[in-house]
């Protein structure tokens, strides 16, 4: 089995944990990943604000150069890139005046598109392709004892149905109760973390991540798993704003399902890229990957 | 605020303006016109996490543009608050596409120049768009250097504990690179500019089931 990946700009900097454990599960798996060559930045929500039609042909590019490469599917793990590469396939499959002029456009770089690319995210291949019970098998350590809270964030279920229910899906639930872990109750799953907003308006963005981290600690939930780098960001690097803010005093590890994943696979720390998130994981966690 | 000398039943004259722009952009947002079936129930405004903070509340976006309004809804801080999250398309009872629609309300504003006074959003947006037209992808550092230096620096000086602890953990790329297709994204944007018909020339023919169509002539 091979798979075509699309990284997106983020994991690449700020994401990196993510991409490394994203690579590590496949390979414990013994799936092939190859990167998609010389893709381009999808656009994310920032330049859809400013200019659609160039922004769904910037988007389209990717899905061009994929067609191709001759794959039909394209992995894309960041939540924002997936939603925006969806929306593209989408707008451009709804709306034949968009397709048209998306066309020429990328026409006028050589480029065509026949809209032939689905793309897909890595909790919804790893856990429909590949299988659940493929993923039992291949775990080296069970993650029984450990507590987490299975956040999705908002972007990968919505707004269409995809892979899982729009505000209550179940896929990351199940992926690691089957590997012996216990979900806490988290309502709040699908709830925003606020995304962008932590730029331009923090004292909003703030208050969502308060809530979500309110929400896992009173489940006393150990660890959060994140599908979004965006929202592992905002959950973990500004848990100390939060508690100046609201004088609270949070202190829970976050770490990309990928990570979490590894773990129970029995890749190292290193491999997973665990020596990078900022907040350090906690036994009995800690324990398992030491 | 000055007001404009209008004839009741009608709409002033840059109201009229801004709702051509604002329906040639919704255009471009397949099922827009799902907007004329908006029953005001409040489920939008309900399960948006941010309507806490927004002057105007979805619903009322939706009256505002109804009522002929929109230089209003362009002059309140709600479409930039919103954080995209989808919720608001998920219920709408009507399946009306109200976060689509909300960003076809960001371009309106960004083309009448109309934002509020702090216009945070612009800013980062702009800058994302010079970066990923230049390098093709996006350079975290760069962008957030751009936007705080802009925006405010001292909120850089705030940030610094935060960066450092990332940079430790090679969590920043410094070095940004450029893709070899930027040739390629150069051709798109030309290619797109190329396809951007001046106003007025391009006869549009707006359907007649489009909110606004009566208003407009």
């Amino acid at each position: 089995m091979e798979y075509l990946y699309y990284p997106g700009c983020s994991l690449e900097s700020a994401g990196k944990p993510y991409d490394e454990s994203l690579r590590a599960v496949f390979r414990a798996l013994g799936i092939g990943l190859t990167e998609l060559k010389d893709w381009n930045c999808c656009g994310a929500t920032m330049y859809m604000s400013v200019d659609e039609t160039t922004s769904l042909a910037i988007s389209a590019r990717n899905l061009a150069l994929s067609e191709q490469s001759g794959s039909r599917e394209l992995i894309a793990p960041c939540s924002a890139c997936y939603t925006v590469l969806l929306k593209t396939n989408r707008f451009l499959r709804d709306s034949p005046e968009l397709k048209r002029k998306v066309d020429v456009i990328l026409g006028g770089a050589g480029l065509k598109y026949d809209l032939t690319v689905a793309v897909r995210h890595p909790l919804d291949v790893l856990v429909n392709d590949i299988g659940i019970e493929v993923i039992a098998r291949t775990a080296k350590r069970t993650l029984e004892g450990i507590t987490f809270a299975p956040y999705y964030g908002c972007q990968i279920v919505r707004p269409e149905r995809g892979f899982d229910d729009r505000e209550f899906p179940t896929t990351m639930d199940r992926l690691f109760e089957s590997l012996g872990a216990k979900c806490t109750y988290f309502p709040l799953k699908t709830r925003c973390c606020g995304g962008m907003l932590m730029t331009t308006f923090p004292e909003v963005c703030l208050e969502l991540v308060k809530e979500l981290l309110a929400c896992a600690a009173e489940n006393e939930a150990q660890c959060i798993a994140t599908t979004c780098p965006l929202c592992q960001m905002n959950l973990e690097a500004y848990q100390k704003r939060v508690n100046k803010m609201f004088k609270t005093s949070y202190e829970v590890p976050v770490l990309c399902f990928t990570q979490l994943l590894g773990i129970a696979l029995g890749c190292s720390e290193h491999e997973l890229g665990l020596q990078r998130n900022l907040i350090a994981l906690k036994a009995p966690l800690s324990a398992l990957v030491a | 605020m000055e007001v404009e000398q209008r004839i009741p039943g009608t709409l002033a004259a840059s109201e009229r303006e801004l709702r051509k722009t604002f329906l040639d952009q919704a255009r471009l947002v397949p099922g827009a016109e799902r907007i004329t079936r908006c029953l005001q129930c409040g489920t939008c405004t309900g399960s948006c996490p941010v309507s806490y903070a927004m002057d105007i509340s979805p619903r009322m976006v939706i009256a505002l543009f109804r009522a002929g309004e929109i230089g209003e809804i362009l002059r309140s801080r709600t479409i930039w608050i919103c954080a995209s999250c989808y919720m608001c398309t998920t219920r709408c009872p009507q399946t009306i596409k109200i976060t689509d629609l909300l960003y076809a309300l960001k371009r309106t504003a960004l083309e009448a120049k109309l934002y509020p006074d702090r216009f945070p959003v612009y800013l980062l947006s702009k800058n994302f768009v010079r970066l990923v037209n230049h390098y093709g992808r996006n350079q975290e550092i760069l962008l957030l250097l751009l936007y705080y230096l802009r925006r405010n620096p001292l909120e850089l000086l705030r940030m610094a504990p935060m960066g450092w602890s990332l940079m430790r953990k090679g969590r920043v790329s410094l070095f940004p690179a450029k893709i070899q297709g930027v040739a390629a994204i150069r051709k798109i944007l030309a290619a797109s500019k190329a396809l951007e018909l001046p106003r007025g020339e391009e006869t549009v023919e707006y359907d007649k089931t489009m909110v606004g169509y009566r208003a407009v002539g």
